[in-house]
């Protein structure tokens, strides 16, 4: 696997020139990978497609046609990660009929990797939430949720690492304050912590602790808060912390046509992206990494 | 064809490679640093196709669902809509009446009380009830909201918090078993009517209400801070299926709740 994308993304050229001429340990020692990440936000058990006379979505969306494109992706990227960022549940009679069956089938077949929490997806309590985790292939990080004293303790982990292609990715996530969002005996004893300070803490022991190349936060938290500044949204967590390189978010149903840059506490650069809702998009971020000592220190390209 | 042999010379690359690899490998571990980002949003068209898996697993869950939303409960014969009237409308009154009609006997074989007044939110209608057969989709329609019915005591006094509130608003917000009498110069209140006889104040009176609402929702703080809340463990759009299939037709309520005289 690692050696394939490396000859074709790299070898192909690098390596031919390294043959013909430029020493041959400059060119051993660079190498170039490619992540592709696919993401989902706020789907919200939308499986059909909207109604071809639907006055704002027409014909748009629909669990098979994703399914289509992810497919088509996975043919092209070897290294292919596929998030969610919440609320998996409610919005279509699917959830009220099956309470999330069927969203965690068609989404373990779709090979998604990891999600995280969003509040809708305690609509049903964190019994019901529960009672559907066996259909799910995939596993549910979040990092600012206890779930010390609930059912989920130990099931729902902080953060999750993957490597593909030897690029270590870690992935957290990060939940909504729950308190007059959802009640209090659908949530039971899941304690909110603070988003920005856990986001140092995982962010920090991902990076410097685990060796992380890649740091990406999945986030329920909402993209940006016009009118409290304050409350923690994925600009704040990506102005107050460090080491993320991407954040994928949700709540906000917030419709980005690319995804946006801001600067950490470091003044380096984060990706923030968000796809809107209902199914109607999937986002794609490709990232390139080497290996490269020249790279080093130097600010990344970021084309969107 | 062009695919495969780039991948059989690709590979003779990559054993020469390797063995570079190794012999440095010893040296440093490789650090990897994000070089290039690039993202872009993709729309889910019907370009790509379906993927049959999918759709072939999403058809049994469809067919069942849609036979089930699409079995006609009852008729309606005038179109019940949230945007019909100033201090009333015609749903807003129907879906009140019904959750009254609904719950009481529920509450009153649990807790040997009477329901006085049911309050709901004029948010919370999603949808307008289409002259024509009524479905279980319409209620799904109507009220997608996984809400359930609480009773609430308030005092006389809290009552009047109600009754303001809703004047305040200006929204036709969904009442029954309360007539409001107000100053058609000023919304002012004049008189605050529960079953026929003026509010006394240190009396308790059992509104039905949302549980969304009953926890203050839509600002709705008179509820909030009431130590008396009754849970029914009925879901409202299971109060609107069952009324569906208890009657033949909907009723066109037009009774005014709030008087400006």
């Amino acid at each position: 696997m690692k050696r394939r994308d490396f000859i074709q993304k790299t070898a192909a050229s690098s390596a031919l020139l390294g043959l013909t001429g430029v020493s041959l340990s400059s060119f051993s020692t660079v190498t170039t990978k490619k992540i592709t990440i696919l993401h989902t936000n706020d789907v919200h058990s939308h499986i059909d497609p909207f109604p071809v006379d639907h006055p704002r979505n027409p014909n748009m969306g629909g669990a098979a046609r994703r399914a289509a494109i992810i497919e088509n992706i996975r043919k092209e990227e070897k290294n292919v990660i596929l998030l969610d960022a919440g609320d998996i549940f409610q919005g279509t009679p699917y959830f009220n009929y099956y309470g999330g069956e069927l969203e965690f089938k068609l989404m373990s077949m779709m090979q998604y990797d990891v999600a995280t929490m969003g509040n809708h997806d305690f609509d049903n309590g964190i019994d019901g939430f529960y009672a559907q985790l066996p259909h799910a292939k995939f596993d549910f990080v979040s990092a600012n949720y206890d779930f010390k004293n609930t059912i989920l303790n130990d099931i729902v982990k902080p953060y999750k690492i993957i490597i593909k292609d030897g690029i270590k990715i870690g992935i957290f996530g990060l939940g909504v304050e729950l308190e007059g969002l959802v009640d209090k005996r659908l949530y039971k004893e899941t304690v909110y912590n603070n988003p920005v300070e856990v986001a140092q803490d995982m962010s920090r022991i991902l990076k410097e602790n685990k060796k992380c190349d890649v740091v990406i936060c999945l986030s329920h938290l909402g993209f940006k808060y016009k009118n409290e500044p304050d409350k923690p949204s994925d600009i704040v967590i990506a102005q107050k912390t460090k080491n993320i390189d991407l954040i994928i978010g949700g709540h906000t149903h917030t419709f980005l046509d690319k995804p946006v840059i801001e600067k950490n506490i470091e003044g380096k650069d984060v990706l923030i992206n968000q796809v809107g809702c209902f199914g109607i998009n999937l986002g794609r971020i490709d990232l390139y990494l080497s290996d490269d000592k020249v790279y080093q220190n130097t600010s990344r390209n970021i084309i969107v | 064809m062009v695919n495969l042999k780039k991948k059989i010379l690709s590979f003779g690359f990559f054993v020469i490679l390797l063995t570079l690899n190794l012999t440095i490998s010893c040296k440093s571990k490789p650090y990897y640093q994000t070089i290039k980002i690039e993202g872009k949003k993709i729309a889910i068209t019907n370009e790509k196709g379906e993927n049959e898996a999918v759709s072939n697993y999403v058809k049994p869950y469809n067919e069942k669902i849609n036979n089930d939303l699409n079995s006609v409960l009852a008729y309606c014969e005038v179109t019940q809509d949230k945007s019909n009237g100033k201090w009333q409308t015609n749903i807003g009154n129907l879906l009140a009446q019904v959750t009254f009609e609904m719950g009481n006997p529920i509450f009153n074989k649990r807790e040997n009380k009477n329901i006085d007044v049911c309050l709901l939110n004029h948010g919370g209608i999603r949808a307008i009830i289409p002259k024509g057969n009524v479905t279980t989709r319409t209620a799904f329609e109507v009220m997608p909201f996984e809400n359930s019915l609480i009773v609430v005591g308030l005092t006389g006094k809290e009552i009047k918090d109600l009754a303001e509130f809703v004047i305040k608003e200006k929204r036709p917000h969904p009442l029954y078993g309360i007539t409001i009498f107000i100053n058609k110069e000023n919304n002012e209140i004049k008189k605050i009517a529960i079953n026929n006889s003026p509010v006394v104040e240190d009396k308790i009176y059992y509104v039905a209400t949302s549980d969304y609402l009953a926890n203050g929702g839509d600002n709705m703080s008179f509820f909030k801070d009431s130590k008396i809340k009754y849970d029914l463990d009925y879901k409202l759009r299971n109060i609107l299926i069952d009324y569906f299939k208890k009657v033949d037709t909907i009723p066109n309520i037009e009774t005014e709740r709030i008087i400006p005289e």
